[in-house]
């Protein structure tokens, strides 16, 4: 009885350290006041500034067109990449993956360097360069979640539909695409986790004038204190709880269905 | 379109990594190579080892030891913190088990930058702590911009990945080899010893290593809670590309860190590697 008191305590202390910094910038991003101690009294100033600042309405649309063409871009390569990963022979597989474990494993500031210096080289830096560069960093997440579907997958139901006389295409779409789509989409998903946090890559590929709100925020951060950025974690904050929210109801709801249907 | 059918037929479906592999050489690849030739080369473009043997320089050597010494503090901070609790986890029932990986997982999801900036407000001179420390009638602390708000900040950013490996290898350990054990007259202490730990040691190598090495190679956080007083490798870095435009001598800093972060990854990976041997039998 003591331990399971100790076991809620412990449990309560660390939840006290991984929400206590959340909660106290929801609460200032209330604050009529510029003071971080000082409660001014309530206002909807700063989300009101927050909507009307260019600089960060621009920040917040370049990720979500940024996040959203990388991720896509990055599911379709890596996709077909796993496809044609998943029937090369062993050794040609071997160095496949090895060499798509190098971003994963590398230093995000190493990989960052060394895209920069490629595309200083080449073609300048701007927002087509921060693209190629979460694309090159999220395929290998998608890779890493279609490729275990794909050798769950029987390669004789497909051969069937082919000896049956299905074109490849459609005999892709029938029977592998069923199999590997929530692959697919956990890779996605986990693309648009990826490119939305990242920093250190994007700030060594992006041109000048081209912001991400990480990038953003570190450059307003090292100028002082914008309590509208109080703001804008309060709504970050929620969005990322309405989509994981989504995704776990969603998740939940397939599991129950497959447990139904077997 | 014919000739592509052809093609497919020939070599089949691995045609459809092509794109991939070129994509790979021309943006993975062919950086990496960049690095290594402005690593070895001087601003004039001729070979130097220069830019290497600058590691032994003192300034870059205390670095390279701060970033050591900061990034082992976070990993066994996230260690202790993290074992203990995967252990609470796995006793709950499974419904809340989801719901507490789901509140661990949230604050994730935030902008890490962000993350960052509660830190600076809570930890700073004149700050929340030390605004309730006050109201407490205890001694202020003043730690933002040392070495120990850093690590503060690095185990919050990366305490997660220590916590779902641990807790996954966990969750997987099937409770009949546990009872088995208890049946056999085995004590607490006993299981814990030969069979929770072994079974999880690999989780625990894959959370060393995802903690360790953003926590070896990181600046930013160490730029925001150090207040640029924290200078580790990745500081340094930094500078030279972005501040100094020093790119050679940056790139070969960041060639000796690539080979750092490989060497002390493939040291774990072994020392896991045999352990899972062990542990099997």
């Amino acid at each position: 009885m003591v331990k399971k008191s100790l076991d809620k305590v412990y449990l309560t202390l660390i939840f006290i350290f991984l929400y206590l910094p959340i909660l106290v910038l929801i609460v200032l991003s209330f604050n009529n006041s510029k003071s971080r101690v000082i409660w001014g009294g309530f206002t909807f100033n700063w989300y009101r500034e927050l909507f009307s600042s260019s600089m960060i309405m621009d920040a917040f649309w370049t990720t979500i067109l940024l996040t959203m063409t990388a991720s896509l871009a990055a599911t379709l390569l890596g996709t077909l990449a796993a496809i044609g990963i998943h029937s090369m022979k062993k050794n040609a597989r071997a160095i496949m993956l090895g060499a798509t474990n190098i971003p994963l494993l590398n230093a995000d500031i190493v990989t960052g360097i060394s895209m920069m210096l490629l595309f200083v080289r080449f073609t300048g830096l701007g927002f087509h360069t921060v693209l190629i560069a979460h694309i090159t960093f999220n395929i290998p997440y998608v890779i890493l979640n279609v490729l275990p579907k794909l050798n769950q997958t029987s390669r004789y139901t497909y051969e069937a539909a082919l000896d049956l006389g299905a074109k490849p295409l459609y005999a892709f779409f029938k029977i592998v695409w069923p199999e590997i789509s929530s692959g697919v989409l956990s890779g996605f998903l986990m693309s648009v986790t990826m490119s939305l946090d990242d920093f250190s890559i994007t700030y060594f590929t992006k041109g000048a004038g081209v912001n991400t709100l990480s990038t953003m925020i570190y450059t307003e951060m090292r100028k002082g204190i914008m309590p509208q950025m109080y703001a804008l974690s309060t709504i970050l904050f929620l969005m990322a709880f309405a989509l994981l929210l989504l995704m776990n109801v969603k998740s939940n709801r397939d599991t129950k269905l497959a447990e139904r249907s077997c | 379109m014919k000739g592509w059918w052809r093609l497919m037929r020939k070599y089949g479906k691995q045609l459809l990594s092509g794109p991939y592999l070129v994509w790979m050489i021309g943006f993975i690849l062919l950086p990496l190579l960049l690095v290594v030739y402005y690593a070895f080369t001087n601003s004039a473009g001729s070979f130097t080892t220069a830019n290497i043997i600058s590691i032994f320089h003192k300034v870059h050597m205390k670095a390279l030891w701060l970033s050591i010494k900061i990034a082992l503090q976070c990993t066994v901070i996230c260690l202790l913190l993290s074992y203990p609790l995967a252990m609470i986890l796995n006793k709950l029932s499974l419904s809340r088990q989801n719901f507490i990986v789901f509140l661990f997982v949230l604050p994730m999801w935030m902008n890490s930058m962000l993350r960052i900036l509660a830190w600076q407000l809570l930890l700073s001179n004149n700050g929340i702590i030390n605004a309730i420390l006050d109201f407490l009638h205890l001694p202020n602390i003043s730690i933002l911009n040392t070495p120990t708000a850093v690590v503060f900040g690095m185990v919050y950013d990366f305490l997660p990945y220590m916590i779902l490996p641990i807790y996954n290898s966990m969750a997987r350990i099937r409770k009949d080899i546990v009872e088995a054990a208890q049946d056999l007259g085995a004590k607490n202490h006993t299981i814990f010893i030969k069979i929770i730990l072994p079974l999880t040691l690999p989780g625990v190598m894959s959370g060393i290593i995802m903690v360790f090495v953003p926590a070896l190679t990181s600046f930013v956080i160490s730029n925001l809670l150090g207040g640029g007083k924290v200078l580790l490798i990745g500081n340094i870095i930094e500078a030279d590309f972005m501040q100094f435009f020093n790119w050679n001598l940056g790139a070969g800093l960041s060639l000796v860190l690539m080979v750092f972060v490989i060497a002390s990854m493939a040291v774990m990976n072994n020392y896991s590697g045999e352990t899972e041997g062990t542990a099997v039998w």
